[in-house]
């Protein structure tokens, strides 16, 4: 008996039809391809105009550029409605991005920021060599740098006490430490959620599970005002520090709990491809476990990391006054009292941590499917 | 037996010569017990492998023969029972633990290659950081066994992005890497596509072919047949027959060997 059906010969790939490509397939396919889905569309149009111009009206159109004092922000003297009052942010700029950091010195905190910069952005650009040694220099050296050149008393720098310190710099200062402190804490904390050591295990849930169950105020006021009266006379050290002590282990047990997300969803056969290869316990976990879990929670991280990040606005609980602390502070000076002065300010305060918090997130992204190696072909 | 030399590559490459370790004996299992709960996994197991050796286990599901493979380099521990490897007793102590599985390589039945490291970074991972090899040295061990396994164009791809038996072929070549005594492969070829079983075989006949130590969970009878120096029949957690391929095949003795194999022989 004979086949019922053999082909002759083989199709060859061709090129689809022409209305399935481009601009026009793509408009079709994704905005109007039904009659609800065209008024979703328009819908859509429809709310971002009505959100996006008042902002832009308030922010650019109607907005004063020029000025001295109240007066030149006030309806009256402009003749017509007025927008975000510019020219107050202009007079509090310095108040705003140093605190009362002595104007002399600022030059110190905008060298840190400078060096920051330096060290930061090769470090984020893939094709520029040397990562080891810029990661060294950034996550190793430059915070004790930092450290010295802004609390200063050193190199015949003037000592500038961290009572002084406020805005974008307090802002700055406690993210960093907060990102960079609470990572390997999350880590070691992680690791040891899951260890096979029942003590270690045990601290390390304990340890987690009651900086989880505290509010982040609960720690800041703990650690500004009750910390002193635990500790011997002696050991009494600086407000901020503290601060910083207590944001670090909040986050660092926080980061704990993503990091363990990410180890729970490697496989087991990982684990013991590495162990059959005689790679030890850290080896194992440094070369082939971690890479991949921190990978895989790049998202929640970064999340983390956001929060932690506009968190940080707290601190004005405990007199540390931040970018909004400072905001605040401004409100309260009758030279820039205006109608507008408050929506001005909170403008641009919104700028900056949206600024700061998408740059955050999209490079995030970026550097999650740079990093996808699994579907990569 | 005799041990035969590097005949099928033929180079003098950076493979140890296996007739410099001094033991006879590679593998002795005796009165091995497991239990994993209540469940009685692996029933005084005792097994002598000989150097050179090339055992095959089969048996059906459950029977315990990926466990007992697993028991020599103590990814599963047992309960009862010694287990002793190139002349070393496994033990509790872990750093004992990690010297024997440097010199026992495995394969798993999924491949099981380390997702986010290229080929050449899976083979050289544990030379460098297990043996303390330089770089250069160690890419060079890579390519030797890539070519061996014949992917060496395959080195700065990344796993996902190989066929399932070129992954196979990768994972063999990343225990070959560290230079073992000793090869377990845990049913290497189960999890493989019909057409890319035998790539996988080939280069497992090859590596029998130069001497190596090998124990083989696997139902691949035709491999059994031919490079195995004898068949190791499990079945609810025991060994129940053992012998060389020619009558282990043409003569099974016990009824549960004869029941398996008149399953899998059509």
């Amino acid at each position: 008996m004979s086949a019922a059906f053999v082909r002759q010969q083989l199709i060859d790939p061709k090129t689809p039809p022409l209305l399935s490509v481009g601009i026009p397939a793509w408009l079709r396919e994704k905005l109007f391809s039904s009659i609800f889905n065209a008024v979703v569309t328009l819908l859509s149009v429809v709310v971002l105009v009505a959100l996006i111009w008042p902002a832009v009206k308030f922010m650019l159109i109607d907005a004063v550029w020029q000025g001295t004092s109240r007066t030149d922000c006030l309806a009256e003297t402009v003749g017509r409605p007025v927008g975000a009052c510019w020219p107050f942010i202009a007079a509090k700029f310095g108040q705003f991005m140093y605190g009362f950091y002595p104007g002399d010195q600022v030059w110190r905190v905008n060298l840190t920021y400078a060096i920051g910069v330096a060290l930061l952005v090769p470090l984020m650009i893939p094709r520029v060599p040397y990562k080891g040694v810029n990661a060294l220099l950034f996550f190793g050296v430059f915070p004790f740098f930092a450290f010295f050149l802004l609390v200063g008393d050193v190199f015949s720098l003037p000592h500038v006490e961290t009572r002084m310190w406020g805005g974008l710099l307090i802002t700055l200062v406690i993210s960093f430490v907060g990102v960079i402190g609470s990572l390997p804490i999350g880590i070691v904390l992680a690791l040891g959620r899951r260890s096979s050591l029942p003590l270690v295990r045990w601290f390390c849930i304990l340890f987690i599970e009651i900086w989880r169950g505290v509010p982040l105020i609960t720690v800041l006021f703990f650690a500004t005002y009750m910390l002193p009266f635990f500790l011997p006379e002696n050991w009494a050290f600086d407000p901020l520090a503290r601060v910083l002590l207590g944001v670090v282990l909040f986050a660092g047990a926080y980061m704990a709990e993503v990091v363990r997300g990410g180890l729970q969803a490697i496989p087991r056969g990982q684990y013991e491809a590495a162990m059959a290869l005689g790679l030890g316990y850290w080896r194992m976990m440094t070369f082939v476990i971690l890479p991949q879990a921190l990978k895989l929670v790049i998202p929640s991280m970064v999340n983390s990391f956001i929060a932690l990040f506009k968190d940080t606005t707290l601190v004005l609980v405990v007199a540390i006054f931040d970018l909004l602390g400072q905001l605040r502070a401004a409100f309260a000076d009758p030279n820039w009292a205006t109608p507008v002065t408050l929506l001005t300010g909170f403008a641009f305060a919104g700028l900056i941590y949206f600024a700061i918090s998408f740059a955050i997130s999209r490079y995030a992204l970026y550097v999650e499917r740079r990093l996808s190696t699994d579907l990569v072909r | 037996m005799t041990i035969m030399t590097d005949s099928v590559s033929g180079t003098s490459g950076p493979a140890r010569d296996i007739r410099t370790t001094n033991n006879a004996v590679a593998i002795d299992m005796v009165g091995v017990n497991k239990w994993f709960g209540a469940f009685h996994v692996l029933r005084d197991i005792d097994l002598r492998v000989m150097r050179g050796e090339r055992i095959v286990i089969c048996g059906p599901s459950g029977s315990g023969k990926s466990t007992l493979l697993r028991c020599i380099n103590r990814l599963e521990s047992w309960q009862r029972g010694r287990v002793t490897v190139d002349g070393v007793e496994l033990t509790e102590d872990l750093k004992l633990i990690d010297a024997v599985r440097s010199e026992v390589g495995m394969v798993f039945q999924q491949f099981n290659l380390f997702p986010h490291l290229t080929v050449l970074e899976n083979c050289t991972l544990a030379p460098i950081w297990v043996r303390g090899m330089p770089r250069k040295e160690a890419e060079a061990v890579a390519h030797h066994y890539l070519e061996r396994v014949r992917i060496p164009e395959q080195a700065a791809k990344y796993p996902a992005q190989l066929s399932g038996g070129q992954q196979q072929r990768v994972a063999i070549a990343r225990a070959l890497c560290m230079q073992p005594k000793i090869m377990l492969f845990d049913e290497p070829t189960s999890a493989l596509d019909p057409e890319m079983v035998k790539e996988v075989l080939d280069t497992m006949v090859g590596l029998a072919m130069d001497g190596m130590t090998m124990l083989v969970v696997s139902h691949e009878m035709g491999f059994a047949r031919q490079v195995a120096t004898r068949v190791v029949f499990m079945d609810v957690g025991q060994i129940v027959e053992v012998s060389e391929p020619e009558p282990f095949f043409s003569n099974p003795q016990h009824e549960r060997t004869k029941a398996f194999l008149s399953q899998i022989l059509r």
